[in-house]
């Protein structure tokens, strides 16, 4: 447990460490200030804007911004499906793996435009090296860079004073991942390879065992496609085992750095953000906010793991933790990350959109399992997805300087700009759109014979299967309770539909939200104005997006992990 | 006119991000860690034997079992790695471990349920976990070296000596290779046959 601790804490202060020189930064990339890659990447951000034709000095009012966005994710999309069905008749295919079935390479081409990442295939016996390398990890970057656009857009939007425009989309998806997706991609992936994470194209290694049999071990460009998997909170896996693989993940250390990239530009941004509106203490508390809900989440999942599973205690099994081993629940889980690393990546990972895992969630006792299905309930907003979690965290701010202005009867304001009207109806129909596309789809999924044809775990947990795939697609996680069978026309369809809403729906109102904010006028702040920079507005919005949370999602968990777990102390089997 | 800058964008971006990039990191990888970025292949007597982050079936009363396994149909398949996505209230999982339990107690007389790491009863995350805890290798240790005619201590020594530690003391859990130390075990018992032979 003090091993625990102490974990958990160090990567705190790392993650803390990372996050300011990365978040100022991204401010300086975003405000065409100098950095000091501009020698290498200025004249390659040039000839990309010549050959594409783009106008760097032209700003977009939000409709164009938001055109631009929906024409180049609907575009990339398009290109993926087409490789997925192609793969066959495409290079770097030494499987030779067949084209990917229709309902599977829609449901792939909507989970990688949308940074979700959800699979419902195995890498290693469905996708070819290009496929990969073409169409997975190229999403995975540039579904990030385009979160990341709108997260500095919805900035400018917030800053900005009577102004028309909220930035140039090509512009921000350009430099999110020239300066700040591909630089550290680079480093990471050869730090991985050192560790031992494979990056080759060979065909897959045909090995006689030390007891004679045979094996198969499957290769491939593992090392680049992880690195950006984590940074760009996209966490779909090069193998079906995801990050719980050894060649994707072979080391305490590689866990170490996968964490640590999965956080860091969510925690950068809220940096960024304090930097631009020119008052870091502003940044600072949307931060501890989120280390806040992090830390909980952490230590709840961690404490459940470590209890084990009380039907192997009766059976005797050693399930201490001890010198000799993690102990705990164990199913599902790799030796070299034990309890504390799988709880704890368990957690990282649905703070943010990332939806990686280094150990089956499905397998995690109720209460652990719960605790990745909360942080997805609440929206992400744990420093998030790369962008989406800090615009999540700024609609639930300015809902929280609503409620506080309800209480004491004015006008709310964040950062000096009145929020009216408009703002609010905006800001509520980003909060309503994800609950609405997550539970009436899965309660169409419990009530009809192709939904329920999926549930592996029977009982109490086939409900948490179901509840837990449409709120990782509407919050565009991609993790899962991976014993679902999800690789049927119904739930391909379903949740690509859902996936998409999840994030298009709730981007567009975003982008109108930062539109209408920076026409705004900035007011200078009063005696009566609430500060959203103190210890005050951090409790308020903790509160906010616990209460938001639990009266969205309790009835729906109730019946399936909190269940599980009532019965399961009872000793009941399914 | 935006439609048209979006489907060039996207061809430039897929070129640099999806093509030259992953390219110029294979061939980096392969001059700068050519053994890692080749799988960590181990290779004996001129052929590949395993890699050795990725474990594989043991059986025999020789060597140190690894995990149960629920990658492909008959475990440690590395080429479709998997977890067994059992729930904590499924009633295939309980009876697996149950059955494991039993096997495991029945090959290792002397050994109560009591001193089963929970490890070497339940499947990894991949189904393709190198290790074991080290409390499930020292349990092993007897077993192995009564089979092999060795001494306790030896073997004890050769589990030590492959048991890997925390990241800098803090990160991770320690671990033991099963690969490796059975092909550690099988040098070592082909250098005590040698040490017979030319003794006088």
């Amino acid at each position: 447990m003090s091993n625990g601790l102490i974990q958990v804490g160090l990567f705190s202060v790392l993650v803390t460490a990372v996050s300011v020189p990365l978040g100022l930064y991204m401010a300086r990339v975003f405000t065409d200030r100098r950095t000091f890659l501009d020698p290498i990447l200025r004249p390659l951000e040039r000839a990309i804007y010549r050959v594409c034709g783009v106008n760097p000095g032209s700003e977009q009012s939000w409709v164009q911004y938001a055109v631009s966005m929906l024409l180049f994710s609907a575009v990339g999309m398009l290109l993926l499906y087409g490789m997925e069905r192609l793969q066959w008749f495409l290079p770097l295919n030494p499987q030779k793996f067949g084209g990917v079935a229709p309902d599977l390479a829609f449901n792939t081409a909507a989970s990688f435009t949308t940074n979700t990442n959800w699979q419902a295939y195995a890498g290693e016996s469905t996708m070819s090296y290009f496929t990969q390398m073409a169409g997975l990890a190229f999403h995975n970057f540039v579904s990030a860079a385009s979160g990341i656009a709108v997260a500095i857009a919805v900035i400018r939007g917030l800053v900005r004073r009577a102004a028309q425009t909220i930035g140039n989309f090509w512009v921000d998806l350009t430099r999110a991942t020239l300066w700040v997706l591909l630089p550290i991609s680079v480093i990471g992936a050869l730090v991985l390879v050192w560790q031992g994470v494979p990056d080759n194209f060979s065909a897959y290694t045909q090995v006689k065992t030390v007891e004679g049999t045979t094996q198969t071990i499957a290769q491939g460009p593992v090392a680049s496609q992880e690195i950006i998997k984590e940074l760009g909170t996209n966490g779909g896996g090069f193998f079906n085992a995801n990050s719980s693989h050894p060649y994707e993940n072979p080391t305490p250390l590689t866990n170490l750095i996968e964490l640590v990239a999965i956080f860091a530009i969510g925690a950068g941004l809220t940096h960024t953000f304090g930097e631009m509106a020119g008052d870091r203490r502003q940044g600072w508390a949307l931060f501890a906010t989120m280390a806040i809900l992090f830390l909980v989440g952490a230590g709840s999942a961690i404490w459940a793991e470590q209890r084990g599973n009380p039907q192997f205690a009766a059976m005797g099994i050693d399930q201490r933790e001890s010198a000799g081993q993690s102990g705990g629940n164990m199913e599902g889980k790799e030796v070299r990350f034990g309890i504390v690393d799988s709880a704890l990546f368990a957690t990282v990972t649905t703070d943010t959109s990332c939806g990686a895992v280094n150990s089956m969630h499905d397998s995690y006792t109720p209460l652990g399992g719960l605790v990745p299905l909360v942080n997805m309930q609440i929206g992400e907003i744990t420093f998030g997805g790369a962008g989406s979690g800090l615009y999540g965290m700024l609609v639930m701010a300015i809902l929280a300087v609503f409620i506080a202005g309800l209480m004491v009867g004015r006008t709310p304001e964040y950062l000096g700009k009145k929020i009216e009207g408009r703002e609010m109806k905006l800001a509520m129909l980003f909060i309503l759109i994800f609950p609405a596309v997550i539970l009436v789809p899965a309660g169409i999924a419990v009530v009809t014979k192709a939904g329920l044809a999926g549930i592996t775990n029977p009982g109490p947990h086939g409900l948490s299967q179901i509840l837990y795939a449409y709120t990782e697609a509407s919050a565009n996680n991609g993790s899962a309770f991976a014993g679902l069978n999800a690789n049927t026309l119904f739930y391909n369809s379903t949740l690509a539909v859902v996936m998409l809403f999840g994030r298009f729906l709730m981007k567009v109102p975003v982008l109108a939200l930062a539109g209408s904010l920076a026409v705004k006028k900035s007011v200078p702040p009063s005696a009566g104005t609430f500060p959203t920079d103190g210890a005050i507005f951090v409790i308020l919005l903790v509160g906010v997006i616990l209460i938001v949370a639990a009266l969205t999602f309790f009835p729906a968990d109730a019946l399936g992990p909190i269940v599980e777990h009532l019965v399961m102390i009872h000793g009941k089997l399914y | 006119m935006t439609l048209w800058t979006a489907i060039r964008m996207t061809i430039v971006l897929m070129v640099l991000t999806g093509i030259v990039y992953p390219l110029a990191m294979a061939g980096l990888a392969n001059l700068i860690f050519p053994y890692q970025a080749q799988g960590s292949l181990i290779v004996r007597d001129g052929r590949v034997v395993g890699s050795a982050l990725i474990g594989q079936n043991f059986s025999s009363v020789r060597y140190f079992h690894g995990r149960p396994s629920a990658a492909g149909d008959k475990g440690y398949d590395a080429s479709a790695s998997s977890g067994s996505n059992l729930g904590p209230t499924n009633k295939t999982l309980i009876q697996s471990v149950r059955q494991r339990l039993k096997d495991f107690l029945e090959k290792n007389p002397g050994v109560s349920a009591s001193q089963v790491p929970v490890d070497l009863v339940t499947a990894s995350g991949s189904g393709l976990d190198p290790e074991i805890s080290p409390a499930a290798a020292k349990l092993q240790v007897a077993g192995v070296a009564k089979a092999r005619g060795l001494s306790e201590d030896q073997v004890r020594d050769l589990v030590r000596a492959h048991t890997r530690r925390r990241w800098a003391g803090v990160f991770g859990e320690p671990g033991v290779n099963v690969l490796e130390l059975n092909l550690a075990l099988d040098d070592l018992s082909a250098t005590l046959r040698v040490g017979m032979k030319t003794s006088p």
